[in-house]
This record gives structure tokens, sequence and C-alpha cells, in this order.
């Protein structure tokens, strides 16, 4: 691993002042359980780390009010296992609580969780040693440098939102239950505060797969707020795995239902595990709007999803399986409708 | 080099480490605790399990120098050094291993897991001990010992 330099500011000024003063290579930390992995690997070079932990007063979880608001620094346990979060918004504490293990949960900070970077394999196997470039072409690890995941080993590939630069799968959970319920994220950097709606922050591969987030150089994300709706009552996070737990997602749906009866007046979609950002299904929202939940139609609304999705050579099963997964999770939302 | 300074195993500790080093390094290789494991020094199967603060972590995920003035408790501070911890009773009669590499990470994940309230039932119990893989499958006697020594830990 190269070596980098390493501080601890204890407040959000002096961070933004440390990663501006260290230049190019900064890079902030907060839990790690992410970068330090890739550094391991290779794959992520910072030259400076800014660790964001010792800031006290940046891990609250507030209730009160018109929104929810998580603090950057609150830890994906403490949120999961928040009572009020898991009564009246489950589909915001399941989306924690089947992401990683327990260790890591109380390691990792809601904040970090949003900028995660991608389990594609290829992206993964990052320069060793004694190499420049690892030993797969990858165009989000080396621009340029090409795509060894399409025609090669694409079972656990996106089928939504690829290019054809980058087929990589967005691994969080908790970004794909944010996308669902509206969330937006406070940021902080050396030109000032502002909040950008959670769609604003997740980029499309494109031609530039290695941009993956709108954050500007030194901003630093300090809180995300949420929305507070009656409809996450009705709500869940369905993830499939290929085991049953401690695993990255095949396929995901976060969800959530307003209804007047057994019809839906308002829906939340979104996708996990498919697609190459946090996936909003509108148009299977629309599809759901005014009508009376039936498995029938929610198979309708999983199908419609997944519309426009475009398989490799083995990967054909998520479209199916997105399917079934957004139809599962609204079934479950529904029965959970008058808690 | 940074100046570290914190407590493991209730000992003040303070030594001069390179900014790369993981606190499971720090743990074998500068302080000589060889009961925490390396497995995949990747945060995927446990082995290198510890207490920070008394909240389990990865100690192959995290930076050493993040535990300055941090209390780090390993599987030989779990004890006074002569008498077993209840979990480490129980895995013993339990049989929950075979080769025993996991063990240290699996004893201190279980004994989190209980002290979190998250051991009250099997389907619990695995769900918040699946962070950590045997690669001998002795899952049967780990979920059995864990049940054994719940309780027994809260009487203490």
């Amino acid at each position: 691993m190269r070596s980098f330099s390493y501080v601890r500011p204890e407040s959000p000024q002096d961070a933004i002042r440390a990663f501006t003063a260290a230049g190019a290579g900064a890079r902030y930390v907060a839990g790690g359980t992410t970068l330090f992995d890739l550094m391991k690997l290779g794959v992520e070079r910072p030259a400076h780390l800014i660790d964001v932990t010792a800031i006290r007063g940046l891990d609250s979880v507030r209730t009160d009010g018109d929104t929810l608001r998580f603090e950057a620094l609150a830890t994906m346990s403490a949120v999961a296992s928040n009572p009020q979060i898991m009564r009246d918004y489950p589909v915001l504490s399941e989306s924690l609580s089947l992401a990683a293990s327990q260790q890591i949960r109380n390691m990792a900070t809601v904040g970090g969780n949003l900028l995660q970077r991608t389990r594609c394999m290829y992206f993964r196997n990052g320069a060793g040693s004694s190499s420049t470039v690892g030993v797969y072409p990858c165009n989000k690890r080396e621009p340029g440098s090409g795509c060894a995941a399409i025609g090669g080993l694409d079972r656990g590939q996106a089928v939504l939102g690829q290019s054809e630069a980058c087929t990589a799968v967005s691994p969080g959970d908790w970004p794909v239950a944010l996308t669902a319920m509206n969330a937006s994220i406070e940021l902080l950097g050396p030109a000032g505060a502002r909040t950008v709606p959670i769609a604003d922050l997740y980029l499309l591969p494109a031609s530039t797969p290695q941009q993956e987030f709108s954050i500007k150089p030194g901003e630093m994300i300090t809180a995300i707020t949420v929305p507070k709706t009656t409809a996450g009552r009705a709500s869940t996070y369905l993830k499939i795995r290929d085991r049953e737990s401690y695993a990255f997602a095949l396929a995901s749906a976060a969800v959530a239902l307003d209804l007047d009866g057994d019809r839906v007046q308002r829906a939340h979609v979104a996708l996990g595990g498919v697609a190459t950002r946090p996936w909003r299904a509108q148009q299977a929202e629309t599809v759901l709007v005014g009508q009376k939940l039936t498995p029938e139609l929610a198979l309708a609304a999983g199908q419609t999803a997944m519309k426009g999705a475009r398989a490799g050579s083995v990967n054909a099963y998520k479209i199916e399986l997105g399917a079934q997964t957004v139809a599962n999770a609204l079934t479950t939302a529904f029965t959970r409708r008058g808690r | 080099m940074l100046s570290l300074n914190a407590r493991v195993n209730g000992r003040p500790v303070s030594l001069p480490v390179d900014a790369r080093t993981s606190l499971l390094d720090l743990i074998r290789e500068h302080l000589g605790l060889g009961g925490t494991k390396k497995g995949c020094d990747h945060g995927q199967c446990g082995a290198c399990t510890v207490h920070v603060d008394d909240q389990r972590v990865l100690s192959c995920l995290t930076l050493a120098a993040k535990v300055e003035d941090r209390d780090v408790t390993t599987i030989e501070g779990l004890s006074d050094g002569k008498s077993l911890h209840p979990m480490q009773k129980a895995f013993v009669d339990n049989d929950a291993l075979q080769c025993g590499y996991c063990t240290p990470g699996q004893i201190m994940a279980a004994v989190a897991c209980v002290k979190e309230g998250n051991a009250k039932s099997e389907d619990s119990i695995r769900e918040y001990m699946s962070g950590n893989i045997c690669r001998c499958g002795a899952y049967v006697g780990i979920v059995a010992a864990i049940q054994e020594a719940a309780p027994k830990m809260r009487q203490d």
C-alpha cells in the first residue's frame, strides 16, 4: 500500500481546511470499511487521509418535525436499531440491517455508506505492488483501459443504466431506500453548504464511469434528510442474495405505499442490485397509483420497473428477478398497511 | 509515523505506528497478541473481530490510528487469564469448533451479540453472527454455545 499522511480534525471546518491544504490525492475517510479495503487492493491510492470521525456532534438522529434527519457520522447499526425508524420507516431500517455484518455496521457511517464503491470483481482487481494497472482493464479504475466485464463473467453486472464503458452495479442498500423516499443530502465544502436531492448525487457511468458522484472536491456529506410520510409504515426493503445473510444484492427493492383502503394513492419504488446507480422506478409507481393492489398489479409494476433492461451473457436472470423482487416487496408493504 | 495512545485489554499502550497499519497488524505484530486471527484481511470472514469501546468491529478494516484514546479488547482480554469466560466455556462444551482458526473472532462476535440483545432466538443469532465464517462448518455448535452462554452472561 502506498504511504499517506493522516490527520484527525475535530470540526467540519478544520476537515475542509485540511482537505484544501493537502491538495491532490486528498480523501475524507469515516468508517473506512470500503476505502481501506480498496487501498489494500491498490484500487484506491490516496496521498492524504482526512479522518472525519473525530468530529463531535455529527452523529445524531432526529425524528421530530417534518423531516427525519440523519447526521453523517451516525453508524449504520445505530440507525438500523432506532425504534422509531424501525416502526415508522421499516424500509430504511431494513435496508441497513440487511447490509453488511454487525461488525461493519458498527464501523460504517450512514454518510460514508452513500459513497461506497462497486463490488464489480474486475474493478476490485486493482494494481498490485509491482504493476501500475490492474490485472484486468477497468474504465472505472483506469479510465480508457476498457471493460473486462463486458463479454466477461457478468453474472453480477447491471442490466439497467449500463454503458459501453461500464456495467458495474451500484452496491448499496441504504442509498436505494433513500432514493425511494426522496431523501436530500446536505453537503459542506470550501464554497459553503448546499443540499442536493439524492437523485442528483449519483451519476450514470456513460463515457466517464470513474465519476460516480456529483460531489465537488473538498465537499463532505454532513447529513441526510427524508421528508416524513405516512407511506413509511407500509414499506419494506427486500433483498435477494446468493446466501441468506451477509452478501450483496442480486436484486433488491425499496417500496413504500400510501393507501386509501386497498387502493394505492402514492407509491415509492426503487431498485438495487440491478442498475449502475440507485434506480428509481417512476413508471412502475404510475402503474400502481389509483389501483387496487393485487398480486397481478404488483407483478405488472415489477415488470414495468425492469422495462428497457438489457442483459449480457449470463445475467438475463436479473430481469425476471428484479420484477419479482419488486412484486414481492409491494405485497409485503401492502400487508403492513394500518399497522 | 504517528504516535498512538490507546488501551488494549485494560493496559495503556503507547507506540509509534505507520498510518497504513491496521488494528489487526497492530495487535498481532506490534503488541504480540496472536489470538486475533487474520483470515481474509478484507472484511469478509470475521476472524479478526475485536471490541473497540465495547462494540464489535473488524480489526482488519480499522486503521490503527483510529483507536487513539479508545479501549480495545481482544480474545486475550476476555477473562482474567485463569478462568474461562462463559462464552469460551460454552464453545468448549458444545464442540463449537474444529480447526479453531475462526474461533477467537466467533467468540468476540458472540459476546457482543449477547450484550447487544441479539441472541434471543436461534434465527437472530444466525443473522447477527453472519459476519463470521467458519470454514469447518461448526455453525450448529456455535449457535448452541451462544444459546447456552447467553443466560449465564446475563447473570454475571
